[in-house]
């Protein structure tokens, strides 16, 4: 079996050469959601008899009230608050992907590090820097990603959880009230996921349907991967 | 991988394994900068607030890896960086900092993090125009520092790394692994050698005479109140900050 490959050095301290999980991280913007389809992928893929484990881009233990000062004060920085968030990425990778991949299970990722450096790029920050950050990230298996026009997530959004400050990117004042903000800003952050899409070959899945629509094309290229997996005579769990 | 300064201040930083007197000597040249009339400004390695408060319980639980270990070293001097050093360098202030990002890669990579990813990190950190590296060698700097504390903290003395059971060793190791580092980066990064065992004020004479030659004809910001510089974000003021 070839070791997992990360995207630059990845952890030279540890021993990860084998990872006989799958890391199929999904993908797409704030109110597309991706919290919905996680949660079906997983009855499925548990009742196809896999173990499965699901981590989001919450934020860890180990920033949490770090970001949750800087977000109440609104003092921090973008190189500052990106590597808040590449603290947090690292901490979950290390303490509970990795483990979870060496325990063979099929890791379902809410977000991984794109939409940190989506984020980061629209404020301004380098992109080769912040792509060499990320140089300790796992390669996943499978890269899903949830495209929806910015109309389709004002009407999800609305009828839900509501517009917030951080979804609207007012902290980048491109606006002086929260809808202009979140329509400005959410057009810019999809432009960086085209852009991050083809640099790393994410499997885009139109997400302006419903959500059963949107269940069965995330299904396909994941029970592919699982397939390709069992012909070549491993267990799936 | 560090930038140049085009800024209009002066950047002067301090190096060294923990006993090597670096804290003294830029004390010193601070107070004298001070005297002479400069507007200066001092910051310290891992001082910011916000994140000191962040690293706190991670420190208790030891659950730092070297990785998040190093990043958020990283993020607390970005956040120094971004709300203090770069705009005080920008106005014409000499901004003194004891460690920089040269500790970093000593440190880091003595926890076997990769030499090339910590450093691109950093590169957003702008060349000092005067690194001063205080070398003392191994026994010489473990003595004072055992001698002067009661007890050495778990990540300090590297227990993360398993060198040894016991503490003293281990931060024995550990700061060997460390000193190791720092000579490799003297050619690299031009780091002036500085020799720690000499007499306090024999260091201190040579390290006047290297900042002087560096601001002979060279005007900052000016300094009318001759008051130490502060700055107004409660959460970049460093524990390091002179009152």
């Amino acid at each position: 079996m070839k070791g997992p490959v990360f995207y630059g050095a990845g952890f030279p301290y540890r021993d990860t050469q084998k990872l006989p999980g799958k890391l199929i991280v999904l993908e797409g913007p704030d109110g597309v959601g991706r919290s919905t389809q996680i949660k079906l992928l997983r009855r499925w893929l548990e009742d196809e008899g896999y173990a499965v484990s699901d981590t989001g881009l919450t934020r860890s233990a180990l920033t949490q009230d770090g970001l949750d000062a800087a977000k109440s004060g609104h003092t921090l920085g973008p190189l500052t608050m990106s590597l808040f968030y590449a603290a947090d990425f690292a901490d979950r990778l290390e303490n509970l992907i990795i483990p979870a991949l060496q325990a063979g299970f099929v890791v379902l990722s809410d977000r991984y590090f794109y939409s940190v450096i989506a984020r980061d790029s629209i404020r301004g920050i380098d992109k080769a820097w912040a792509r060499a950050l990320y140089g300790i990230a796992l390669k996943p298996d499978l890269i899903l990603y949830m495209k929806a026009s910015v109309d389709s997530l004002v009407t999800r959004l609305i009828h839900g959880r509501g517009l917030n400050y951080w979804e609207a990117g007012m902290d980048m004042h491109l606006a002086d009230n929260l809808y202009d903000s979140f329509i400005s800003y959410q057009e810019l952050i999809l432009k960086e996921f085209d852009e991050l899409s083809h640099e790393y070959n994410f499997v885009t899945v139109d997400a302006n349907r419903k959500s059963n629509a949107i269940f069965e094309d995330l299904k396909e290229p994941i029970m592919q991967l699982l397939h390709n997996r069992l012909t070549k005579g491993k267990k799936p769990y | 991988m560090l930038k140049p300064n085009n800024t209009k201040g002066k950047l002067i930083i301090v190096e060294g394994i923990d006993g090597s007197g670096k804290s003294t000597q830029i004390d010193l040249l601070y107070k004298w900068l001070q005297s002479a009339g400069y507007s200066v400004y001092f910051s310290e390695w891992n001082s910011s607030e916000l994140v000191k408060s962040t690293t706190k319980a991670a420190k208790k639980a030891h659950t730092f890896t070297p990785t998040t270990f190093s990043i958020l070293h990283c993020t607390d001097f970005a956040d120094r960086w971004e709300n203090s050093i770069l705009p005080l360098l920008k106005a014409g202030v000499i901004v003194l900092a004891d460690r920089y990002v040269f500790t970093a890669f000593a440190r880091d990579v003595a926890r076997n993090v990769d030499p090339q990813w910590v450093r691109n990190m950093y590169s957003f950190a702008i060349k000092p125009d005067a690194a001063l590296y205080f070398s003392v060698p191994l026994d010489v700097a473990v003595e004072r520092i055992t001698a002067a504390r009661a007890s050495l903290k778990y990540y300090e003395a590297g227990m993360d790394l398993n060198l040894s059971n016991d503490i003293n060793e281990s931060f024995k190791l550990f700061q060997g692994k460390i000193l190791a580092e720092y000579d490799k980066m003297v050619d690299e990064f031009g780091l002036i050698k500085i020799d720690g065992t000499l007499p306090v004020k024999d260091q201190q004479k040579k390290v006047r005479a290297i900042i002087k030659n560096i601001l002979t004809g060279w005007e900052g910001l000016p300094n009318p109140n001759e008051k130490p510089i502060g700055v107004s974000n409660p959460q970049a003021q460093g524990k390091g900050e002179k009152k």
